[in-house]
């Protein structure tokens, strides 16, 4: 079972990402199971969601508390919540950034962790691109599928086309791909993206 | 019926006889035709004004309808006294829930009625809630506003006798400044009922901008009649709030109930008119303005008034109340007040 | 055909399936995305013959289900928590009148202090009310139930409650096989009403029953459970046939054939309780579970026998019986009164705190050692309890109890769960 734990903002797309991904996971005929922890809805609020992938039928109700992967959507949570709390040593980070894991102070903290498995991507700024809208989720999926491997870009595709239509739809998989494509050479060149 | 202008009537109780309208205008009691729908061995009291309003009211329902009518009753008088168990009175089909939803129950049954009759398998049926001044003005009034505000198909009856009476008599929302009540008893500085307190839910219901609301009594029937089959002609949320006198309530021989009726509309003190979507479009003015002593002073629920030292300067309240009504609702037409 | 969605568009859709003729419903956390699910099947026409009533409150909602039900027609509603207990007065009438209205309960705590995550307090606190109680598992089983619920409701004339954890499940994407509308045609006929406001036959309905029939008339509601005991594995039995799935029934037991503890659950947390057991049997751990699916009529019969050759049971409970102990425990004592064995009560998960894996390993083994005391309240903090009830010894205006708790366990966004 893969586990991972989104972190962001009411209004992000947090909840959103989760259950996209869990779509993507089930196109490519996986079990998967996508849930926010839950709260009165409130934008700007911290939000996390989770979601978790398996071969299996997956029983398990927990929040997740030792994910495999983290994905950062907004990185002003860094000093607030603990994002990082029971990630896997061998973990993967991924987070909305166009600032270096040094220039958000991380350098220290990420010691912990392998370095080819922490990328970042200006998620943000490749939505407001494509979509015209700074909603971040979408391009981080991209990103996740490109940094684990755990599901393929065409499933993100899929996904986005269940849950977007016309320009909008269209415009994310472009940001998707975009994200997935700078992720694919951070991972490839092993670069400073740590 | 419209108004009609009769200039002749009866002396003393100055009813309009029989015999002075026409033949279709005329009461019968004994007409084989009747419905009926509030059926002979009820339990209701001698002299009840609800069992009567009831039955005029769903009798011209039922003649509106064909009998295509279901009937959603809230707890209280007249759904007790209609149904004991194992025996009922009712000649359509009808359903007691509970106290405070008789309009979300009849809502339930319109949106079913639309269904079926969408599907062909009924014809067009009705439906018509009803309840006393407790079950509508005070538990039942959340569900009431509810049915106003969708515009459910529903003509709901409020049967107002201005009390709990059902449970011995305790003060409603409805009940008037200085009634005695078993809450509201006639000792301390401010004997019954206080004013500044109560609701008169026609004017809400009015407020809901509803297709028809209309104020009736029990001592013109035929105006009810023509109220019932005119709200029937209607679609959407409508309310008829129908004044029933009690004797046992209200503490007055049990042959009074319409002398009582029309007392309560002759002073001013209930306000008898039509409105349509937030507007008033006819009243029943006053024929023969009384002082609300007349109306009063029979009554033992205001005897703490009267007496050696009668209670003036309530009595005078009361009467501001009754003149505020006439200016308001326009009670006087001119050519009437001038009888004495 | 196999979706991944949300556990409340699941329920939505299955319902849609029922060919429901009224529904009404008023919003609150966590039902709203059922309801509003079917209101926008209704609106866009997908979902005909059928109204959809924006209701004023819950009292209302179960009101207009009453007259539409009465009137001969499929009902619907759902609701939770303070929704359910401010429509008490209609459950019962509903019961009490033998209308098959069918109700999603998406479970939630009650208040005071008011919370919107999940535990069993609501629909517990409704179990003499006359419903039949079925909880679901997972949300491939909230939607399977609610099938079978209109078929149930309508055979004995009786209104059931689908249990389905508030947010855990209803707020959960997951994979479900959602039935074809020829599947569900086949197995759930059209309403055949008992009693109906027909005016080519009236009836008057909702008499007041003296002392003379009252209990003559109660008896019956109990007689409708006793035949639901039999009606509902049958039930279940017909579902497979057709859907080809085992959903249902009254209890579901796993791995507990040769168990000498066996844990007692109802709803979401069988999944992890099921994980935790598979790991504990990878240590030769003879362990096991019981999942209640049908609360009420509570199976004594099924429990006792599914547990009578354990030496101990635990069962663990989203809900509290004040000053007792557990409510599904005392029920669960009931049908063991003939057996002897240790019996654990855990509360747990109350207000939505999570049911972790590893606090369920310390516990089981802890249970395994008969270390446990006959009440625990899982992973309560004592440390707060206590120091607040020193509070409360020392100052006589402490304070509000709530807020202090809280200022106690500090800025709650920087937690995780």
């Amino acid at each position: 079972m893969f586990q991972v734990r989104i972190h962001g903002r009411g209004g992000q797309g947090v909840v959103t990402a989760a259950e996209m991904l869990s779509i993507a996971a089930f196109e490519e005929g996986s079990y998967a199971q996508a849930f926010p922890s839950f709260g009165s809805e409130r934008t700007g609020a911290p939000v996390v969601s989770f979601c978790r992938i398996s071969n299996q039928e997956i029983r398990l109700r927990e929040p997740i508390m030792e994910p495999d992967a983290i994905i950062i959507q907004d990185p002003t949570l860094l000093n607030q919540v603990d994002v990082f709390s029971g990630l896997k040593k061998n973990g993967f980070i991924l987070i909305n950034t166009n600032k270096s894991f040094t220039e958000l102070g991380l350098e220290d903290f990420v010691r912990e962790w392998q370095k080819d498995r922490l990328c970042s991507v200006s998620a943000t700024e490749l939505s407001l691109k494509h979509v015209g809208r700074p909603v971040p989720n979408v391009p981080l999926l991209g990103g996740f599928a490109a940094i684990s491997g755990v599901i393929q870009l065409a499933s993100v595709v899929k996904a986005i086309e269940d849950k977007f239509s016309g320009k909008v739809a269209q415009g994310n998989i472009a940001a998707a791909t975009e994200a997935f494509n700078i992720v694919s050479i951070q991972m490839q060149t092993g670069l400073e993206h740590a | 019926m419209p108004l009609q202008v009769i200039k002749f009537y009866q002396t003393g109780t100055f009813t309009v006889g029989n015999r002075l309208l026409s033949a279709d205008d005329r009461s019968v009691q004994a007409n084989t035709q009747r419905t009926n729908s509030l059926n002979s061995g009820h339990r209701a009291c001698q002299g009840c004004g609800e069992a009567l309003g009831a039955r005029y009211a769903i009798d011209a329902a039922m003649n509106a309808t064909d009998r295509q009518l279901i009937a959603a009753n809230a707890t209280g008088c007249l759904e007790v006294f209609s149904t004991p168990y194992p025996e009922t009175s009712w000649q359509i089909p009808w359903i007691h829930s509970l106290f405070g939803n008789a309009a979300a129950v009849a809502t339930g049954i319109a949106a079913a009625v639309k269904v079926k009759k969408q599907k062909g398998l009924i014809g067009d049926v009705r439906v018509v809630a009803q309840g006393g001044d407790g079950g509508t003005t005070d538990i039942g009034f959340g569900c009431l506003s509810g049915m106003f505000e969708r515009n459910d198909d529903v003509l709901y009856i409020c049967y107002d006798n201005e009390a709990y009476m059902n449970t011995g008599v305790q003060r409603s929302s409805a009940t008037p400044p200085a009634a005695r009540t078993a809450t509201t008893m006639p000792v301390g500085a401010h004997p019954g009922n206080v004013f500044g307190q109560g609701k008169f839910v026609p004017a809400i219901a009015m407020a809901h901008e509803i297709p028809y609301v209309a104020t009736a009594t029990v001592a013109d029937l035929h105006d009810l009649e023509y109220k019932v089959t005119k709200a029937m002609t209607m679609r959407g949320a409508r309310y008829i709030h129908i004044l029933v006198p009690c004797p046992l309530g209200w503490g007055y021989p049990s042959n009074d109930t319409i002398r009582l009726a029309r007392l309560a509309k002759e002073t001013g003190l209930f306000p008898v008119f039509e409105a349509e979507y937030d507007q008033i479009t006819s009243t029943l003015p006053i024929r023969r303005r009384m002082p609300v002593e007349e109306y009063l002073k029979p009554q033992k629920r205001f005897a703490h008034l009267f007496g050696k030292k009668p209670d003036v300067g309530t009595i005078a309240r009361i009467q501001a109340h009754a003149d505020k009504n006439i200016r308001k609702y326009g009670l006087l037409q001119e050519e009437f007040s001038q009888h004495g | 055909m196999l979706k991944q969605t949300e556990g409340s568009h699941a329920v939505a859709e299955a319902v849609a399936l029922c060919r429901p003729e009224v529904i009404c419903a008023y919003p609150i956390s966590p039902q709203t995305h059922i309801v509003e699910g079917i209101g926008e099947m209704v609106k866009s026409g997908q979902l005909t013959n059928c109204e959809f009533i924006n209701v004023e409150s819950e009292f209302a909602a179960m009101s207009v289900a009453i007259g539409a039900s009465a009137a001969g027609v499929r009902a619907y509603t759902a609701t939770a928590s303070q929704g359910l207990l401010y429509m008490v007065e209609a459950i019962y009438n509903a019961s009490g009148l033998g209308l098959p209205i069918v109700m999603t309960v998406a479970n939630r705590a009650i208040g005071a202090p008011i919370n919107i995550w999940n535990d069993h307090s609501d629909s517990l606190s409704q179990r003499d009310c006359g419903w039949i109680q079925l909880f679901a598992e997972t949300n491939q089983e909230a939607l399977d139930l609610h099938i079978q619920a209109f078929k149930l409701a309508e055979e004995l004339s009786l209104p059931v409650m689908v249990c389905m954890d508030g947010f855990i499940l209803t707020h959960a994407y997951e994979r479900v096989d959602m039935p074809s509308q020829e599947q569900v045609d086949s197995f759930l006929p059209p309403y055949e009403p008992r009693q109906v406001l027909d005016t080519t036959d009236p009836v008057s309905i909702g008499a007041m029953v003296g002392p003379e029939a009252f209990m003559e008339v109660r008896y019956l509601a109990h007689a409708k459970q006793m035949q639901a005991l039999e009606r509902i594995p049958q039930l279940a039995k017909e579902f497979n046939t057709i859907f080809g799935r085992d959903t249902g029934g009254l209890v579901h037991t796993y791995k507990s054939e040769d168990a000498e503890t066996i844990v007692v659950a109802m709803g979401s947390v069988l999944g992890t309780i099921k994980d935790t057991i598979d790991e504990m049997r990878t240590s030769g751990v003879k362990i096991g579970v019981l999942g209640i699916t049908s609360y009420r009529p509570f199976p004594l019969e099924e429990v006792r026998q599914a547990l009578q050759n354990a030496k101990r049971v635990v069962v663990l409970e989203k809900s509290m019986a004040v000053g007792i102990g557990g409510i599904l425990s005392t029920d669960v004592r009931l049908a063991l009164s003939s057996e002897r064995l240790n019996g654990y009560t855990v509360v747990a998960g109350l207000g939505g705190r999570a049911i972790t894996k590893k606090s369920l390993h310390e516990l089981f083994s802890q249970a395994n050692r008969d270390e446990l005391p006959a009440l625990t309240f899982l992973d309560l903090d004592w440390n707060m309890v206590n120091k607040h009830l020193e509070r409360e010894r020392t100052v006589r205006r402490s304070g509000p109890a709530a807020e202090n708790i809280l200022r106690d366990v500090g800025v709650i966004a920087s937690k995780i769960s």
